[in-house]
C-alpha cells in the first residue's frame, strides 16, 4: 500500500502511459487529448463561424468520456491513492523558485502563487493563466496535437512531424521558463 | 455499456498522471531547467515502450476489439506549423505547467482555477481554428 501512496517513480509511471495509447489502439482509437477542445468548440456552436469545426462531434464522444474519467482519476488519486508527501524537486529546483518568490515549491501540485484565488483575483494573476490557456489551446491545434497526440503517439509511431512539433514544445517551454518566467515572477 | 471502457481508460490515465507528479506546475518547470531526470524518464520510457508495441501491432497485425485492422494515422507533412504551432503550445505550457490531458485531471484533485485555463485554451482553439486559413503551415 505503502508503494501506491508514495508518489510513482518514472520507470512505472512512463510504461503505464504505453499501456493507455495501446488500450485506446486497441479500443479502435488514438491517444490524443487536444482533440476535445475542438470537440468542445463544435458543441458550443464553433461550426457556424468556421468550417474548421464542422465535424460530427458524437464520433468524438468517447474521447469526452476518457476526458471525464480523468477528472475522476484525478479526484479519486488525491482522495484515496495519496499521502500529502511534498514532491521531491531537485534542490537546485527548489532553489531557483525561492528566488523566483516562490513560498513553499512543491508542497502542493500546483503553486499558490499562480492557482490560489488570491493570485487569480488579481489581474496579473488572471492574466496568466488566461495568456496560458490560450497559448495552450492555439498552439496545440497549430501543431496538430499535444503531449499526447505527438510526443506519446506520433514519436511512438516514428514521425518525423512529432519530432518537429515536440522540439517546438521545448524552445516555447524553455524560452517561458528561463526568460519569460523571470519578467513575469 | 460500450461507453465504460472509455471510463475506465480515463480514470486509469488521471490516476497514473497524479500519481507521476506530471500534472505538477513544479515537474514542469524543473524540466524545464533540466534539474531532474523524472519527466524525462516517464516521456521517455513512455516513447520506448510505445515504439516496440507500435512495432509489434503493425508486425503481427492485430486487430482491434471492433474486429478491423488497427490504423495509426500518419501526421501531415508539414514544418512550419509543427515548430510555430509546438513553440506556442510550449510557451503556455510552461506557463501553465500543464498540457491538455493534465488539464482536465486538475479539475478533478480541486484545484477548479484551472477551468479557467480550460475555457482559455477552447477559446485558443476557437481563435486557431477562424485564423486556420490566414496562417503559414
Amino acid at each position: 500500500m505503502e508503494f501506491i501512496l508514495n508518489p510513482w517513480p518514472w520507470y512505472v509511471s512512463g510504461p503505464l502511459i504505453t499501456l493507455i495509447m495501446v488500450l485506446l489502439l486497441l479500443f479502435g482509437k488514438n491517444f490524443g487529448m487536444s482533440s476535445n477542445l475542438k470537440t468542445l468548440c463544435t458543441i458550443a456552436g464553433a461550426d457556424k463561424y468556421s468550417d474548421f469545426f464542422k465535424i460530427d462531434w458524437r464520433s468524438y464522444k468517447w474521447n469526452l468520456i476518457v476526458v471525464l474519467g480523468a477528472i475522476i482519476g484525478g479526484f479519486i488519486a488525491t482522495q484515496f491513492l495519496s499521502n500529502d508527501a511534498p514532491i521531491q524537486l531537485s534542490s537546485e529546483t527548489i532553489t531557483d523558485l525561492k528566488t523566483l518568490g516562490f513560498v513553499n515549491p512543491g508542497n502542493t501540485l500546483l503553486p499558490p502563487e499562480i492557482y490560489s484565488w488570491d493570485a487569480i483575483l488579481t489581474l496579473k494573476g488572471i492574466s496568466i493563466l488566461c495568456i496560458a490557456g490560450f497559448l495552450v489551446g492555439f498552439g496545440t491545434r497549430y501543431a496538430g496535437g499535444c503531449t499526447s497526440g505527438h510526443a506519446i503517439s506520433g514519436l511512438s509511431n516514428l514521425q518525423l512531424p512529432s519530432l518537429i512539433a515536440v522540439i517546438g514544445f521545448f524552445i516555447g517551454g524553455l524560452l517561458m521558463t528561463h526568460f519569460i518566467l523571470p519578467l513575469i515572477f | 455499456m460500450k461507453f465504460l471502457k472509455f471510463l475506465i481508460v480515463g480514470i486509469l490515465f488521471g490516476i497514473i498522471l497524479v500519481k507521476s507528479e506530471a500534472v505538477s506546475w513544479y515537474r514542469i518547470f524543473e524540466m524545464f531547467k533540466f534539474q531532474s531526470f523524472h519527466m524525462y524518464g516517464i516521456i521517455g520510457s513512455a516513447v520506448g515502450l510505445g515504439i516496440l508495441s507500435i512495432y509489434i501491432i503493425k508486425k503481427t497485425k492485430i486487430k482491434n476489439i471492433e474486429g478491423t485492422k488497427i490504423e495509426i494515422p500518419t501526421k501531415d507533412k508539414g514544418f512550419v506549423n509543427y515548430l510555430l504551432g509546438g513553440s506556442i503550445f510550449g510557451l503556455g505550457w510552461a506557463l501553465a505547467g500543464a498540457c491538455p490531458g493534465p488539464m482536465y485531471i486538475l479539475v478533478g484533485t480541486g484545484v477548479f482555477s484551472i477551468l479557467l485555463v480550460i475555457a482559455a485554451a477552447t477559446l485558443g482553439t476557437f481563435v486557431y481554428g477562424i485564423l486556420k486559413d490566414k496562417l503559414p503551415h
